[in-house]
């Protein structure tokens, strides 16, 4: 077994704990944290396949900023444990089974074709930012663009949902 | 050196318990919680695809998603914000005002 394949393991088991625990956790508190350590992983395996703006930002804006705020909610809402209401029979009985039937679907797949997916010819070669700046700049400039548009009424509704009714 | 298919394994491993934590939870908070996790489900298998085709447009995408995650989010959790403050409860089997 080699580095990087030993350095995949820990990282994907590090990420599926995290996913783990944040489907058992009872407190919205304790999930959070449960998912900032499955972007920390993740961004371990962008760095692992050499997608080093990727990993950077996957920390910054993930791990930082929307976890950030996702905690300063559950913090604002005093959000206590999960109450135990009587479950949806749907989702009791059909849930479980349909999600494990999604995911085995997907992992059957990739196993399955496995050979049809090609490898990298370089593994592990850093993606320069400069070539991926300019392929966002050139080729994608109209929707990095757009996300912009994206983000402003994203900031106006959030101003108009969370404000105070006027009396 | 890690083939390609591990990660889209990993991939879809990570979907589906996010999937699985969009069904079984009733926090509204941690269902938004459970749509992050199926997104960087999705991120991881964009950047392995982009590696394996020596492109880098997948890391394009990545980089959209990821906007437009932090837009879904602050928008999101105003309207989780909106419907504490009405309900007084998290709780989204509480939220059943268009239930029949």
């Amino acid at each position: 077994m080699n580095g990087p394949l030993v350095i995949f393991f820990v990282l994907a088991i590090l990420a599926i704990v995290g996913a783990l625990s944040l489907i058992l956790q009872r407190h919205p508190i304790h999930s959070a944290l449960s998912l900032i350590v499955v972007m920390v992983a993740i961004a371990g395996l962008y760095l692992l396949m050499g997608a080093e703006f990727v990993a950077a930002v996957q920390i910054i804006v993930y791990g930082g900023a929307i976890m950030v705020l996702f905690v300063f909610v559950i913090m604002l809402l005093n959000a206590g444990a999960e109450e135990r209401t009587n479950f949806s029979k749907l989702a009791k009985f059909a849930g479980l089974p349909l999600a494990l039937a999604l995911t085995g679907l997907l992992a059957a797949a990739m196993v399955r074709h496995g050979n049809a997916i090609p490898n990298p010819a370089t593994p592990g070669a850093l993606a320069s930012t400069d070539r991926l700046s300019t392929l966002l700049f050139t080729t994608f400039v109209y929707p990095f663009e757009l996300t912009s548009f994206l983000i402003l009424v994203a900031i106006m509704g959030a101003l108009v949902l969370a404000q105070r009714e006027k009396s | 050196m890690v083939p390609t298919q591990y990660y889209l394994i990993l991939s879809a491993i990570l979907f589906g318990l996010g999937a699985a934590a969009f069904v079984f939870r009733r926090n509204i908070i941690t269902i938004f919680m459970s749509i992050e996790l199926m997104l960087n489900a999705v991120n991881l298998a964009f950047v392995a695809f982009s590696q394996a085709r020596g492109g880098l447009e997948g890391q394009v995408f990545v980089l959209f998603v990821i906007v437009v995650a932090a837009a879904e989010a602050a928008v999101g959790l105003g309207i989780i914000i909106l419907t504490a403050r009405n309900r007084q409860s998290l709780n989204v089997e509480r939220v059943d005002l268009l239930k029949l």
